[in-house]
């Protein structure tokens, strides 16, 4: 059996339930986020926008808003101080407003007060012009071009030869066999469509910063509530007119981004270090939720178009599919995203042939972006219910469709890709369906069902698998600095950020394992691009798994470095010495792990000698994972070193005459590799399968002509302490040599799975194709007319 | 216009001077420097402003600064403002009950009133306590388990784990 176990002790501190290492400063409250700073002589900045969209601004009247005493500086998109586009595809500021985000001028205020008088008492005159909102529109013949770079389709693809609104770097095809050929064989063959809307990242933190220069040496420093801190110094030194090198990013306590908090900060922090520039005082700028809502990215929206067909025995031989998905009209992340969504889009199953095509359409709405899953979560629900869909054509069970196609180890992926490693997926599910009691309660609510008239329940199985980190998206390299002192104490830092998944306990483990020393010797060091260089970004569920990599090799070397120091000491070989609880010591052979004996000396005693004696105490080092053979063109090849797997059980309770669903209990089960730390793997999996379960019922960004209507939280509706479900967790270890001690992604998988799961087990209790997310009270009411 | 607050914070008593117009919670963040307090939305929904006035939860966001005058107001710095936690600070971090930590001082706050009002609350009784207070890390779970703890009195009053 691969399930975690609590008291393994392959390792002193990983797979412990060591406490959150930043737990004391955000339980007191003292935690400085980026809106807690404050500075002498600071000005509050802030964004003028108008309501419509798309427009050409023709003219803006500062007047008003200049003679407002307080107000000190404007910049409009007229100016000639104005910095219009970014590196990254938005823009700073621009007289051509595409969507609800685009920022015409900005303003630098002494007072919030009279910021938001200054704002209110700007007059902006502009032409409005014909906008294309939804993918089905900007995919007509006749549809106004949104993008300069936009494709059109020819023969049903995406093609340069013609001029439409399809962003042609987002499109990845998969081909693998033959589909005309594999669908001649099926007995069965279904075509489904399904569709996904728009939602928030909603961290409770909105976007922050503080721009300031550094009186020693006229450095700009920009303290940011930065997901990717290197990301957003990109934006600081392109917006200043700075080097990178004279650009300074300081990544405050981020309160939450779930891949959110990329190009919105980005975009902010350049607008803060312009109206900088302008009045050479600090500038701060936090986003009211509601600017937060319209500025940030969000999850994008996919049209899916599945074909699938299998022998009558269940086993699928081929599968179409077209996914696209809705871009708004800027966007520096659907070319990367795609292409995990490409790799995914055939689900955790062997197919002999496969044929899907993935891009994004521009559109006048907000930005599709990163949001935790990175496509899966729309991906898998519209692939799992597509499986439901073929098991009720087959009259077979859902569970047992799945068990003859799932990839188990020597599978082929759809990128036909080899699985080598270890796969544990079927022992996950039958552990699952154990202990939820699957059969029996399917049967149960079946029964209820026929006699119940107002309400209706269910339950459904999915399963799903996850490519670790970038995989062949980007280069997955890090580094990582390790420092002792002379009192034994650790510092250690990363250009990984902790975004509060945990990341800085997990890695001070990670760095204490090697090194012999307790959790309470180490410091981590957030990040500061002057003090660390560039790791690439904290994204794709990379931290432990691969961002991790290289802080174990720094641990392992400082490690080796003591271990040579203890050997001369004691005039033996480094071979005979071994580390734990602060101790260095010779290895007695009759009794390994004893080291009470006279040969020991303490970390600090070594880490004192050697910074006295000049030698070397601190490490930096560098991981680069070798690269992935993949063909970009024809979607083949290795995608990822390795794989988390997923299965998920959700059980729901439907009123079907106001249309509420109540999800009564989740049991989410997880193969993430090694546990880092047990008791943060479950955070992350409690947090995802909550979130998952807004996805499913009640979260939906709701436009009118690209305008965002439900704009803050009174209106878009999180889940509370009242909505959660009976959570139930499992924990698998597979095997695996890729990985940081073998862990394999944690953050993402913990939530991808859970909104097909009760949108599977809602079709099960209304014996309907839940066919779009979210379940709301008026789509269910729709089910049941 | 400015007009002068007389009222007490944490214990001591403030006399500040103030916009009519402020809410408390721009007094305490950026008059009175109590940054525990946090603003998530503004409108009385997400609970990050949470503070506690004369012993019942409000939302700091959506409360007049002038109509504060001689009330008891008490932040999450007043828990800890004689070095020691709370047992509630123990138990969320005992119980990993927070991730990025933006809505924790709200939630903690809740949860030491949800137990004032009604010390021997139920597991649900809790959930409706703290519904007023948005976390999108934790899925609650683990805040739920930190506040049964503290009910069950596995903290005993120096902050320490009776466990």
């Amino acid at each position: 059996m691969s399930l975690f176990e609590h008291n393994n002790n392959k390792y002193k501190v990983i797979g412990k339930d060591i406490k959150r290492i930043d737990a004391l400063e955000k339980v007191k409250g003292t935690a400085l986020y980026a809106a807690d700073l404050y500075m002498d002589g600071m000005l509050y900045g802030g964004n003028v926008r108008i309501k419509e969209y798309p427009a050409k601004v023709t003219k803006i009247d500062t007047s008003l808003a200049k003679a407002i005493p307080g107000v000190v500086e404007i910049i409009t998109c007229f100016d000639s101080r104005a910095k219009k586009h970014s590196w990254a595809d938005y823009c700073y500021m621009t007289d051509e407003v595409k969507f609800c985000g685009d920022v015409v001028a900005i303003i630098a205020a002494e007072s919030k007060k009279v910021l938001d008088q200054a704002i209110k008492s700007i007059k902006v005159e502009y032409e409005l012009q014909k906008g294309v909102y939804t993918v089905e529109d900007a995919l007509k013949e006749d549809a106004p071009i949104i993008r300069e770079k936009g494709v059109g389709l020819v023969d049903g693809l995406p093609s340069r030869e013609k001029k439409g609104n399809i962003f042609i770097d987002s499109y990845y095809p998969v081909r693998k066999g033959d589909v005309v050929e594999g669908f001649k064989n099926c007995d069965v063959i279904i075509e489904r469509e399904y569709n996904v809307p728009f939602i928030d990242q909603a961290y409770i933190e909105t976007e922050a910063c503080l721009v300031y220069c550094d009186p020693k040496d006229g450095s700009i420093t920009g303290e940011s509530s930065a997901q990717n801190p290197f990301f957003t110094r990109r934006y600081l030194a392109e917006a200043s007119g700075n080097t990178m090198s004279e650009s300074r990013l300081i990544q405050r306590t981020l309160g939450g981004s779930f891949g959110g908090k990329e190009e919105g900060v980005g975009v902010q922090i350049g607008r803060a270090a312009i109206l900088h520039k302008a009045t050479g005082r600090p500038i701060k700028m936090v986003n009211s939720r509601e600017e937060s809502l319209m500025d940030s990215s969000k999850r994008h929206p996919f049209n899916f178009k599945y074909k699938i067909g299998a022998t009558k025995e269940g086993k699928v031989l081929a599968l179409e599919a077209t996914l696209i998905d809705n871009c708004g009209a800027y966007n520096n992340q659907t070319q990367f995203m795609n292409w995990r969504s490409s790799v995914h889009s055939a689900g955790v199953y062997e197919i002999p042939n496969v044929k899907t095509d993935t891009f994004g359409v521009f559109t006048n709405n907000v930005h599709g972006g990163a949001m935790r899953g990175y496509s899966s979560p729309q991906v898998i629900f519209a692939q799992e219910q597509l499986m439901n869909e073929l098991a009720k054509e087959l009259g077979m069970d859902n569970v047992e469709l799945r068990r003859k196609n799932i990839i188990r180890q020597n599978s082929r992926t759809a990128t036909n890709q080899l699985i080598t490693e270890e796969v544990i997926l079927e022992e996950m599910m039958d552990e699952l369906l154990n202990r939820s009691n699957y059969y029996n309660k399917k049967n149960e609510y079946e029964e209820f069902n026929k006699n119940s008239k107002s309400f209706k329940k269910g339950i459904s199985l999915v399963t799903c698998f996850r490519g670790a980190g970038l995989g062949a998206e980007g280069i997955d390299a890090n580094g990582a600095f390790v420092q002792a002192t002379e009192d034994g104490s650790v510092i250690i830092s990363t250009g990984l950020a902790e975004n509060g998944q945990g990341l800085q306990t997990a890695f001070a483990q990670i760095a204490a394992e090697p090194l012999g020393i307790t959790i309470d010797k180490i410091h981590f060091h957030s990040v500061d691009t002057h003090a660390i260089a560039d790791s690439g970004m904290t994204v794709a569920s990379r931290g432990t798994t691969m961002g991790a990599q290289s802080m174990k090799k720094a641990a392992e070397r400082l490690a080796l470095i003591i271990k040579e120091h203890v050997a001369k000491k004691f005039c033996t070989t480094v071979d005979k010495i071994d580390c734990k609880d602060n101790y260095y010591y010779v290895v007695d052979e009759n009794f390994p792990s004893n080291y009470s004996n006279e040969k020991k000396v303490a970390f600090k005693d070594i880490c004192n000698e050697r910074m006295w004696g000049g030698e070397q105490l601190a490490v930096y080092e560098w991981f680069k994972p070798e690269l992935n053979d993949y063909n970009h063109h024809t979607g083949q090849g290795k995608a990822f070193p390795t794989y988390t797997y997923n299965v998920c059980i959700a059980e729901v309770e439907v009123d079907i005459n106001i249309g509420s669903v109540n999800v009564t209990k989740v049991t989410s089960g997880l193969d993430c590799g090694t546990v880092i730390n047990p008791n943060t793997v479950r955070g992350q999996m409690f947090g995802g399968i909550v979130m998952g379960l807004g996805y499913a019922i009640t979260e939906e960004i709701e436009l009118n002509k690209g305008r965002i209507l439900n704009d803050n939280f009174d209106s878009y509706i999180l889940p509370t302490s009242m909505d959660i479900p009976e959570m139930d967790l499992v924990l698998f270890e597979s095997i695996t040599k890729e990985g940081t001690f073998g862990a394999k992604s944690v953050g993402e998988p913990s939530t991808e799975a859970v909104g097909a799961a009760i949108a599977g087990a809602v079709s099960h209790a209304l014996n309907k194709n839940v066919d779009h997310l979210p379940c709301s009270l008026e789509s269910i009411l729709k089910y049941m007319d | 216009m400015k007009i002068q607050l007389n009222t007490t914070i944490n214990d001591l008593l403030v006399s500040v001077e103030i916009e009519q117009d402020a809410r408390l919670l721009d007094v305490l963040r950026d008059n009175l420097g109590l940054l525990g307090t946090k603003e998530g939305c503004g409108v009385g929904e997400c609970g990050a402003c949470t503070v506690i006035i004369n012993g019942k939860t409000a939302n700091s966001c959506i409360t007049l600064a002038a109509s504060m005058e001689d009330c008891d107001i008490k932040t999450i710095e007043y828990l800890s403002k004689d070095g020691e936690l709370h047992p509630m600070q123990e138990s969320f971090i005992d119980n990993s009950a927070l991730q990025c930590g933006f809505c924790t001082p709200g939630f903690v706050l809740s949860g030491i009133s949800l137990l004032e009002r009604n010390p021997k609350a139920t597991t649900e009784e809790i959930k409706e306590g703290l519904s007023g207070n948005i976390c999108r890390c934790t899925g609650y779970e683990q805040i739920i388990k930190a506040v049964e703890d503290v009910r069950d009195k596995k903290y005993n009053k120096d902050g320490a784990s009776n466990e």
